[in-house]
């Protein structure tokens, strides 16, 4: 559970540097975690860390409080692992497509196995940072982080309606991923489907 | 006089698919888009579908239980943000001594010129006093 951070940010408004630094200590982990689940490399997570607390340490004034401190830290994360994950995108020419096919590296698990293994957190991990960038930055923030359809919109600089759609197409990726086989029916005729 | 209803023609609706109700479910599965009665029905009555569902649902769960899991930053990460911080820190204390001191110039500067426009003008009004006292004598 996160510390209670309501003293410490209230000590950080009024210019308090030392109370920053502790909400620095307290969610950087937390924020590097972030960046990195969208960015999908170290190296860009360390530097969207780096600018969001820089923007938050120039913009703290003007929160509100009316979030918790680490969701509009997620808030300003988020913004900024977009535009660096754009500034990749202009330097990169095998930038993935969204309908890239995931493909199941582990298929040689027997089905008991492959059910035990598919909500092994590290197969999780893995199938989102296979996912093309900007599927794996709306549902991870929507899935884990639980930001609303329009923050998520907002930070990432596209419509709710957009956000969405990215949305269900990443979980619909995902599941294919970490469920490959579908249940296999006989339909016979007039009646209703029957697992086989 | 009696009215005569017509009775409406009984609507058929058409049933929908596996793959139509597939492509809705991973909108409805935590519940923020409400599913079609269609959809819902289709579900009710599909065990391929509620097998896609419980899949889904799944998949959430998972998703949801890495909001708990960090990750190990670098070791000198931290220190880094904050020296980064500490030094933008500086660089606003700085600017905002600079912006400071070309306020007081600036007031300086104002306040000098009143002083040589009040100084001139208190010459130049007892210049001409004494102008005019040195002609009253003469006359």
């Amino acid at each position: 559970m996160s510390p209670d951070l309501t003293g410490l940010v209230t000590a950080a408004k009024t210019g308090d540097r030392s109370a920053f630094d502790e909400l620095v200590k307290a969610t950087y982990a937390d924020m590097y975690t972030l960046a990195y689940r969208l960015t999908g490399n170290e190296e860009d997570a360390r530097d969207v860390v780096q600018d969001a607390y820089l923007r938050a340490y120039r913009g703290i004034k003007r929160f509100r409080g009316d979030a918790r401190f680490t969701t509009w830290m997620y808030r300003i994360t988020a913004n900024c692992a977009s535009t660096q994950m754009s500034k990749r995108a202009r330097t990169r020419h095998d930038e993935l497509d969204d309908d890239f096919d995931l493909v199941d590296n582990q298929a040689d698990h027997d089905p008991e196995q492959r059910a035990e293994l598919a909500f092994d957190r590290d197969r999780i991990a893995r199938a989102l940072e296979e996912l093309p960038p900007r599927l794996r930055a709306v549902i991870v923030l929507r899935d884990v982080y639980d930001l609303p359809h329009e923050s998520i919109a907002a930070e990432l600089g596209i419509t709710e309606a957009a956000a969405k759609v990215r949305l269900h197409r990443a979980r619909r990726k995902l599941r294919e991923r970490l469920f490959p086989h579908r249940l296999e029916l006989t339909v016979t005729e007039g009646d209703d489907a029957h697992a086989v | 006089m009696t009215l005569m209803l017509s009775e409406h023609p009984r609507r058929t609706t058409r049933r929908l698919t596996c793959e139509e109700v597939a492509a809705a479910l991973p909108g409805i599965v935590d519940g923020n888009d409400e599913a079609d009665r269609r959809v819902q029905h289709h579900v009710a009555t599909c065990l391929r579908c509620q097998a896609e569902l419980v899949h889904y649902r799944k998949l959430l769960r998972a998703l949801r239980m890495l909001r708990t899991e960090y990750l190990e930053p670098a070791p000198g990460m931290l220190s880094s943000i904050l020296a980064n911080l500490e030094e933008a820190g500086e660089r606003g204390a700085i600017r905002s001594l600079l912006s400071g001191r070309r306020a007081a110039y600036i007031g300086g500067v104002a306040v000098a010129a009143t002083a040589a426009g009040a100084a001139g003008t208190v010459v130049l009004v007892s210049r001409a006093s004494n102008r005019r006292k040195g002609m009253r004598l003469a006359g």
